[in-house]
């Protein structure tokens, strides 16, 4: 039997060479070329079930006729966790090649076996690491034909609310949307929501906002004493935490990329 | 059905098994049938402060693997017919204990007893996880300082999650505070949490404070629960406690430095 292949959405960190083309006019760094920095881009997964070339052609087809544009030149991980891989060996570089003359550029592979890997690797494919289920920042994978946009979460989902104090080693994560808690976060607790997060309590552990990139969300406490506090994977620790916004009712957000603190 | 109470703390050396010491026999001294369980299996120690190490020939492992009954191993105590004491084994480690072992010896503990006491041991493995599973109420056994503080607050997370109430979704464990080895003068040098301090960051409601005394050491080294010294501080304390425990409205002791008269002051207490 075989199955569609399912397209997911993949939240993953990727080195980028920013300033290689830099406008002459206005160099940002006169001295340095280029520049390394920690990233992260949402991709679509490609999930493969069976490793008929034929159906996998066929329905790729199909999948890619429902939205022409959206895959047009688009970055795409192929991921081979679902492959059984003594039964089904997959001719990688044909299926490869079929993924480029749709105009997919399949930029990586996750899971499968060593073998697959290594004709991966030799498709001038990178391997990803694979991400475990459980892992709280992984965007929920697509199940069947179901199509997701591969664009970050933005608070549609319900917010949750905590009326209890989050104590030391606890963690809360509100998927899809915003978190509200009544009571206190203590030192060593964690919170986290892919929308925006309000404490009507003291703050003393770690809060991150907009966890799966959402770099719209903002982070509303009536005490702050944060041990760290985040929005969309830009951080701030206690240490760097200027001693005026301390204890004080405050809201976080990020502009041009800085974590902004002010007062309500 | 009894009411079962577990004596934590996350941390170690703050007061766990003088306390299920105490407070078992001030249950019992109260009239209420009480018996007090050793979960810290491989480091026993609450035969020694109850004062009953000689008499132990069974103990709760035992129990578990069915290799004696529960009245074989139950010690009771002399000084309090209403006090029974089930020993932990020294021979053994915690991964004796099995989760289905602890609830068939609280469950038949439940039939004759009004309170069981567990005392838990340190950390938030295997004996301390099974201490709580099934509890009611929780004393958490803080110092005022600030790793104990910020141990008992991961344990309250953990009673509030990983416990037989939370899981089968009823009310949640009663959780009290209990703060030991309190000292009035060291906290006005600055040198100690004061309760308000710890109060602030646990949110929790206080049960009582048990002040720094050579009388709990003096107590442990005789095999005497401390409640039973009753002209000491900190027997006092402890009674107010079970006082407290019981519904009883007692005002809270030991928290203010203690005026010395002219009299403590010429010849200095």
């Amino acid at each position: 039997m075989i199955e569609s292949p399912a397209i997911g959405t993949l939240h993953t960190t990727r080195l980028l060479n920013s300033g290689m083309p830099v406008n002459s006019t206005e160099p940002h760094h006169p001295t340095a070329a280029l520049e390394i920095k920690a990233g992260s881009i949402t991709l679509p997964i490609l999930k493969l079930f069976s490793a008929d070339f034929e159906a996998l052609n066929v329905q790729l087809e199909q999948k890619l006729r429902q939205a022409p544009e959206f895959f047009r030149n688009a970055p795409i991980i192929v991921d081979l966790s679902e492959l059984v891989p003594d039964r089904e060996p997959l001719d990688f570089s044909a299926f490869v090649d079929s993924l480029r003359n749709r105009g997919l550029s399949p930029v990586g592979v996750r899971g499968g076996s060593q073998i697959q890997q290594q004709a991966a690797q030799s498709a001038k494919l990178a391997v990803l690491a694979e991400i475990k289920p459980d892992n709280a920042h992984q965007a929920p994978a697509a199940q069947g034909a179901s199509f997701k946009p591969a664009s970050p979460a933005k608070g549609f989902g319900p917010t949750k609310l905590i009326d209890h104090p989050v104590r030391s080693g606890q963690r809360i994560y509100a998927a899809g949307g915003d978190l509200i808690v009544l009571a206190q976060v203590s030192p060593g607790a964690e919170i986290m929501a892919d929308g925006n997060i309000h404490i009507y309590g003291s703050l003393k552990g770690r809060a991150l906002a907009g966890v799966q990139g959402n770099l719209e969300a903002r982070v509303f406490c009536s005490d702050l004493q944060a041990e760290l506090i985040a929005i969309g994977g830009h951080y701030k620790i206690s240490e760097n935490l200027d001693e005026a916004v301390r204890g004080k009712p405050v809201q976080v957000y990020l502009r041009d990329n800085l974590l902004i603190i002010d007062y309500l | 059905m009894a009411r079962i109470i577990v004596v934590t703390s996350g941390k170690g050396g703050v007061g766990k098994t003088t306390t299920s010491a105490a407070i078992s026999m001030g249950l019992a001294l109260q009239g209420h049938r009480t018996a007090v369980v050793d979960f810290d299996i491989g480091l026993r120690n609450l035969d020694l402060i109850m004062g009953c190490e000689r008499r132990v020939v069974y103990d709760f492992v035992n129990v578990i693997n069915q290799e004696a009954t529960l009245n074989q191993a139950l010690i009771r105590d002399k000084r309090n017919e209403n006090l029974h004491i089930l020993p932990a084994s020294q021979t053994r480690d915690k991964d004796a204990l099995t989760k289905e072992g602890v609830e068939r010896v609280l469950n038949e503990l439940s039939e004759t007893f009004d309170y069981i006491v567990c005392d838990s041991p340190a950390g938030i493995e295997r004996g301390a996880h099974l201490a709580m599973y099934f509890a009611d109420d929780a004393v958490v056994v803080t110092n005022p300082e600030v790793s104990s503080v910020r141990d008992s607050d991961r344990m309250l997370g953990l009673l509030a999650s990983k416990s037989r109430r939370a899981e089968l979704g009823q009310d949640p464990i009663k959780e009290y505070l209990l703060l030991t080895r309190y000292s009035p003068q060291r906290v006005k040098l600055g040198e100690m949490l004061s309760v308000e301090d710890v109060q602030e960051i646990l949110a929790l409601h206080l049960l009582g404070v048990i002040p720094e005394s050579k009388a709990v050491l003096n107590a442990s080294n005789s095999g005497t629960p401390v409640i039973l010294d009753e002209k000491s501080d900190a027997g006092q304390a402890y009674m107010d406690v079970i006082r407290r425990y019981l519904g009883e409205h007692v005002p809270h002791r030991f928290i203010e430095q203690e005026r010395k008269g002219l009299f403590g002051r010429l010849f200095g207490s």
